[in-house]
């Protein structure tokens, strides 16, 4: 049984003239567990809206978006979020750290919402990250591929079963994307989580050994400004 | 913890006007329990003070100007007690002591009261107290030029045992209208916090014959402290001489005398508390705004919330509880407001009728009040919780692709 199964999945927007438009038409896409796989999309060609729906972040309008046992789609939010904090790590490419909190209460953070905060799996996956040393530093005190690698550690501090990871080296140069996206990998095979990453980067794409084009899994592709 | 980690690191964020905010609560709160505590203390303790006695009987006209000319010495005297009328109550058989005082005179805008010894010695100003004087001094002479001071007045005059003074004539101070007498001063009485702490006490006789006094009336008294031997005589005393006499007023019983006069001027304190409530609502709605105003800059951090998974109900809490927050913050601080407040309205009630209040002293307000406003707060933060609430998690953390 695979850990994510998508089946004729839709989402459509309303735009500022009043007319519908469908930006996500899915009908079939599946990832198993411990798979990593890349798609490529060129900006604005739904991928975002993909992965958010995945995650929970957005309802569908209809189709069925299976975890494990649950279907994503026919949750009601407050399940979805509570499945998006025990099951998935979102890494999004402006990082999204919370300026306001450290290192570790950023991480810490994002555990306490899914299984709980635990400060030493929080201080160990920080270590992981070669953050060890930086964990009572706030987000504007380091580089910015040391706040991706905060991201990372948060993203997979709670042993998500799936990654998400939407452009996650887009605002890194390319020492820190290939270090980056390493990280990720290695970090997602030792949890033995999943990883669905979407970018438009030819050189993050030619990493993975499974990549494929986003255009062609979703119908809506072609309606969609690219 | 999450919550409480949300809060704090909030406030931090946001500092200054976290600090703003409160401080306009902490004065709204100080205020509103300065003003109820004031209230209700200056009524419980005006009403009380009688120095020890049940009424007192005066020249025809205003209960309440003789009570507070002879109890609170404020107001003038409205007019004089023949001796014959001062020797009739005192030996009336419904009363049990008769003291005569005289006004007319000040020492530097401090009232100076004549009356006789017994004032001192044979009266419990409240139950089991009776007036004393400090280590050293001793009662004047009834036929001397001496006096006793209040120990509020002799502090604010700077006289003690030993010192002399010339009175000046009046209840006002007026440099030019000296008296040529000079007084000695022989004892300075205890704090009795009551208003006699600030009055200059003299022999009456020395007050009826003071250098430029109307020799005419020179055994009259201004009026008649009276101790009753029961209830009821004071009610057959004010029928004789309020309801079937026409010269006398006699003021039975003091208590209620000051209380009509809190009943007059309750629209006052009404308008007061009304005041206070306006100026806690507003500082509430100042919440609201301050946190408001803030939500553009606090919408990302609720976006990436609510990606971690937080659920929207826990961001709507956040942000009450942060209101929440805000108003407990302002509300500690409130009590320092209140304590200057209140210790500065106490020391000018003291100075102006000798009453002492006790801002210390536990009030149910200092509980009901911070309980309202912080909960006043925590209605304030619903507008913006609801912002919160309502935060598209989506579109805020854009960029899509």
């Amino acid at each position: 049984m695979p850990l994510l199964s998508i089946s004729a999945l839709q989402k459509a927007f309303v735009s500022p003239d009043g007319e519908r438009r469908v930006i996500v038409d899915v009908p079939q896409f599946g990832l198993e567990a411990g798979q990593q796989l890349a798609l490529r999309g060129e900006s604005g060609s739904g991928k975002t809206t993909f992965l958010h729906l995945i995650a929970g972040i957005l309802a569908a309008d209809r189709g069925s978006i299976l975890l494990g046992a649950q279907d994503m789609a026919k949750l009601k939010e407050a399940a979805r979020d509570r499945l998006r904090a025990e099951v998935i790590g979102y890494i999004f490419q402006t990082f999204n750290l919370l300026q306001g909190y450290t290192c570790l209460e950023n991480v810490l953070l994002g555990m306490s919402f899914g299984p709980g905060a635990d400060r030493a799996q929080a201080t160990a996956v920080l270590e992981r990250v070669g953050l060890g040393h930086r964990l009572h530093h706030y987000p504007r005190q380091l580089s910015t591929g040391q706040q991706q690698r905060v991201a990372v550690a948060r993203a997979m501090a709670n042993r998500p079963k799936l990654v998400l990871a939407d452009e996650p080296t887009g605002n890194l140069d390319h020492k820190n994307a290939k270090e980056a996206l390493a990280l990720i990998r290695e970090t997602c095979r030792e949890n033995g989580a999943a990883l669905l990453l979407v970018s438009h980067d030819a050189a993050v794409l030619g990493v993975f050994e499974d990549s494929r084009n986003f255009d062609a899994l979703n119908l809506a592709a072609k309606e969609v400004v690219s | 913890m999450t919550l409480a980690l949300i809060v704090l690191r909030s406030l931090r964020q946001h500092l200054l006007s976290t600090v703003i905010t409160a401080l306009s609560i902490a004065l709204a709160g100080g205020l509103l329990i300065s003003v109820w505590v004031v209230k209700q203390q200056s009524q419980a303790t005006f009403t009380q003070v009688n120095i020890g006695f049940d009424a007192v009987l005066g020249a025809r006209g205003s209960k309440l100007q003789l009570v507070l000319n002879s109890i609170f010495h404020l107001e003038a005297s409205p007019g004089n007690v023949s001796q014959a009328d001062y020797q009739y109550i005192k030996h009336h058989p419904a009363v049990k002591l008769a003291i005569p005082i005289a006004v007319g005179d000040n020492l530097r805008g401090y009232r100076i009261v004549g009356t006789i010894p017994e004032l001192f010695t044979d009266v419990q100003y409240a139950p089991g107290k009776h007036f004393a004087l400090e280590s050293g001094g001793k009662m004047f002479d009834p036929d001397a030029k001496e006096a006793i001071l209040g120990n509020f007045a002799a502090a604010q005059l700077g006289l003690k045992v030993g010192d002399t003074f010339h009175p000046f004539h009046g209840l006002a101070y007026n440099p030019k209208e000296q008296h040529a007498d000079i007084y000695t001063v022989t004892g300075i009485l205890e704090p009795s916090n009551t208003p006699a702490d600030k009055v200059v006490w003299i022999p009456i006789h020395g007050l009826q014959t003071m250098s430029g006094h109307d020799p005419n009336a020179a055994t009259d008294v201004s009026a008649v402290l009276i101790q009753l031997r029961s209830p009821s005589a004071g009610f057959r005393l004010d029928m004789m001489y309020n309801k079937q006499g026409n010269r006398l007023t006699f003021a039975y019983p003091i208590g209620a005398i000051v209380a009509d006069l809190f009943s007059k001027i309750g629209w006052f304190n009404q308008v007061l508390t009304l005041i206070a409530y306006l100026v806690a609502l507003v500082s509430a709605a100042g919440v609201l705004v301050s946190i408001y105003n803030s939500m553009a800059a606090r919408r990302r951090d609720i976006a990436i919330l609510r990606s971690l998974g937080a659920r929207r109900r826990t961001v709507f809490g956040a942000v009450v509880l942060e209101a929440a927050a805000i108003g407990l913050l302002g509300m500690i601080v409130a009590f320092g407001a209140y304590l200057v407040i209140a210790t500065v309205v106490a020391a000018v009630i003291r100075a102006q009728t000798g009453v002492v209040l006790t801002p210390w002293t536990y009030d149910p307000v200092m509980l009901w009040a911070p309980a309202a406003m912080i909960a006043l707060c925590a209605a304030g933060g619903i507008v913006p919780a609801w912002v919160a609430y309502r935060t598209d998690v989506a579109s805020t953390l854009a960029p899509s692709s």
